[in-house]
C-alpha cells in the first residue's frame, strides 16, 4: 500500500484536490480558434488556387463568420484571465518558448486579417454596401490590389493558429495527458474538419459540397489515425502516461470521449458523408453539426481530463 | 550563487509550523498556502513506513513555469529563485498548469503567487521564515555553490532524493532520507 496525504491541509482553490485552473472559456476558445483557422485556411488556399468563383462559399462567404468566431474566442480568453487589466502585458513581450505568447501574437495578425478578408467580401451578402468614407474606399482598393499577399498571410497564420491550439497544451509536461506532440496535428485536423463542415453547411453548390465532403472524410480518417496513434504512444510510454491513457480506456472519461467525440463526432458523420456521396438523400446539416459538436467535445474533454492527469511522487 | 533547501524527512514531525510561519510572514490570504506538509505511508500493518515532507516550490533550474509564461512575469533571479512580478502577470494560469509540483496558486487579487524562498529576508542575511521557525531544525537553507554552507555540508553527509527529477525540471529542494 502507498498512501500520500497532505496533512497540513493544503487546499489552494483551483489547484486542489486536482488542477482546475481552466474552465469552459479555454476549450471554447480552442474550438472557435480551430474552426476559424479551418475556414480561413480553406478560403486562402482555394483563393490562391484560383477557385474563387467555383467555390464561392469557401472563399467568400464562410470567412464572413470568422471575425465573429475569433472575437467570441478572444472574449472567452479574456474572461479566463484573472488579472484582466494587465492583459496588454502579452503585447510588450515576445517569448519564443511560450506557446501562449505565440498564440497571442498570431491572434494579433489573424484577427485583423479575418476582418479585412470579410470586408472585401461583404458585398456578397449585402450587395448595396457602401464604405462611405474616402479612406475606407481607398483601403478596400489597396487590399484588393494586394489580395494575394493577404491570402498568403492568412494561409500561414491560419495553420499556426490551428496547430498552436494543440501545442498550447502539449507544452505542459506536468500534465501527462497533454504532453504528447500528437495534440498539435490532432487539433489542427479537428479545426480543419470543423471548417470543412461549416462550408458544407453553408454551400448550395453541389460540386463544392461534394468536394468538401471528400475533404472532410479524409480529415476524419486522419483524426482517427492520430487518436489511435496517441493512445499507442501513451501505452508504450511511462507510468504517468499509461495512467493518463487509462482515463480513456476504462476510466472516468471513457464514455464521454468515445461516445461524444469519436462515435458521434467522427464515425457517424463520416458514415453519413459516405452515404451522401453515394447519392442517398441525407441532409448534410446532420453530419456537419455532428462534426462541429465532436470538435467542441474533443477540446472540452482533453482540457478537463488533462487537468486531472498528473505526475506521481 | 545557487540557493537550495534541504528537508530532513527523518527529523520532520509534520507539525505544520513552517506552513503557519509562511502564511504569517508573507501575508498569504486565508485558505491558501505556499508550503505544505505531505505524509506518505508505505506498506501494510504492522510493517509500515512513514515519510514526512515539508514541500514548497522547488525553484527549478529548468523551470517550466518560467518557460510557459507569456509575459515574462515568471522569472528567475540571481541565486536561482523563481519569482512572479504581480504587475506583469495576467493571471492566465499557464504556469499553474505547467508545474508538476502544483506549487503555484491564483492569488485572490488576480496574479499568481508562490514561495519566494523569503527573498526579502535572505537579502538581509536572515533565513526563510519556515527554516527559522522549524522546531525540529529539519530545514536547511543556503548557497549550494559555497561548499561550507549548511545545506552543502548536509547534502555531502547524507543520502538524499529530489521529487520527480524525471520531469526534467532540475528541482532544488532536497529531501534527506
Amino acid at each position: 500500500m502507498n498512501e500520500e496525504v497532505i496533512v497540513s491541509g493544503r487546499m489552494n482553490p483551483l489547484v486542489d484536490p486536482h488542477l482546475n485552473i481552466w474552465g469552459w472559456p479555454i476549450p471554447l476558445y480552442l474550438f472557435l480558434g480551430g474552426m476559424a483557422a479551418g475556414i480561413l485556411f480553406f478560403a486562402a488556399l482555394y483563393y490562391l488556387r484560383g477557385k474563387e468563383d467555383e467555390y464561392r462559399v469557401t472563399v467568400r462567404i464562410a470567412p464572413l463568420l470568422t471575425p465573429m468566431l475569433l472575437v467570441v474566442g478572444l472574449i472567452a480568453l479574456f474572461i479566463d484571465l484573472r488579472h484582466k487589466l494587465y492583459f496588454w502585458q502579452l503585447y510588450t513581450n515576445i517569448k519564443l518558448q511560450s506557446p501562449m505568447s505565440w498564440g497571442a501574437w498570431t491572434l494579433m495578425v489573424i484577427t485583423p486579417a479575418s476582418f479585412i478578408w470579410s470586408a472585401l467580401h461583404i458585398r456578397d451578402i449585402i450587395p448595396s454596401w457602401n464604405w462611405k468614407y474616402k479612406w475606407l474606399i481607398w483601403l478596400e482598393g489597396f487590399f484588393n490590389r494586394n489580395k494575394k499577399i493577404l491570402a498568403w498571410v492568412i494561409l500561414i497564420f491560419a495553420l499556426i493558429l490551428g496547430v498552436y491550439t494543440g501545442i498550447l497544451l502539449s507544452a505542459f509536461n506536468a500534465r501527462p495527458l497533454w504532453n504528447t506532440s500528437i495534440l498539435g496535428p490532432l487539433f489542427l485536423a479537428s479545426g480543419l474538419s470543423a471548417g470543412a463542415a461549416t462550408i458544407i453547411l453553408l454551400s448550395k453548390n453541389p460540386e463544392e459540397k461534394e468536394y468538401f465532403l471528400k475533404i472532410d472524410l479524409v480529415i476524419i480518417a486522419v483524426e482517427l489515425f492520430l487518436i489511435v496513434h496517441m493512445f499507442m504512444g501513451f501505452l508504450a510510454s511511462t507510468q504517468v502516461q499509461i495512467e493518463a491513457a487509462r482515463m480513456f480506456l476504462g476510466g472516468e472519461y471513457t464514455a464521454q470521449f468515445w461516445i461524444f467525440a469519436v462515435i458521434l463526432g467522427m464515425i457517424i458523420p463520416a458514415l453519413l458523408e459516405i452515404m451522401e456521396l453515394r447519392r442517398f438523400h441525407i441532409p448534410s446539416v446532420i453530419s456537419s453539426l455532428l462534426v462541429l459538436f465532436g470538435s467542441l467535445m474533443l477540446r472540452f474533454i482533453i482540457v478537463y481530463a488533462g487537468q486531472m492527469s498528473r505526475w506521481l511522487y | 550563487m545557487r540557493y537550495a533547501m534541504a528537508v530532513d524527512t527523518r527529523k520532520c514531525v509534520g507539525c505544520s509550523d513552517c506552513v503557519v510561519a509562511c502564511q504569517t510572514e508573507n501575508n498569504v490570504p486565508i485558505g491558501y498556502c505556499r508550503d505544505w506538509v505531505v505524509e506518505v505511508t508505505d506498506g501494510t500493518y504492522p510493517q509500515l513506513e512513514m515519510e514526512i515532507r515539508s514541500e514548497r516550490c522547488n525553484h527549478c533550474s529548468n523551470a517550466p513555469c518560467v518557460r510557459c509564461c507569456p509575459t515574462g512575469a515568471s522569472h528567475i533571479v540571481k541565486g536561482g529563485i523563481v519569482l512572479v512580478k504581480p504587475l506583469e502577470c495576467i493571471g492566465c494560469g499557464a504556469c499553474i498548469a505547467s508545474c508538476p509540483y502544483d506549487a503555484r496558486y491564483p492569488h485572490p487579487d488576480g496574479y499568481v503567487d508562490k514561495c519566494t524562498f523569503c527573498i526579502h529576508r535572505i537579502v538581509k542575511g536572515m533565513q526563510p521564515a519556515c527554516v527559522e521557525v522549524c522546531p525540529t531544525r529539519c530545514l536547511y537553507f543556503g548557497n549550494l555553490d559555497d561548499p561550507n554552507s549548511e545545506v552543502s555540508v548536509i547534502l555531502k553527509k547524507r543520502k538524499w532524493k529530489r521529487l520527480i527529477p524525471e520531469a526534467g525540471t532540475e528541482p532544488q529542494l532536497y529531501f534527506l532520507i
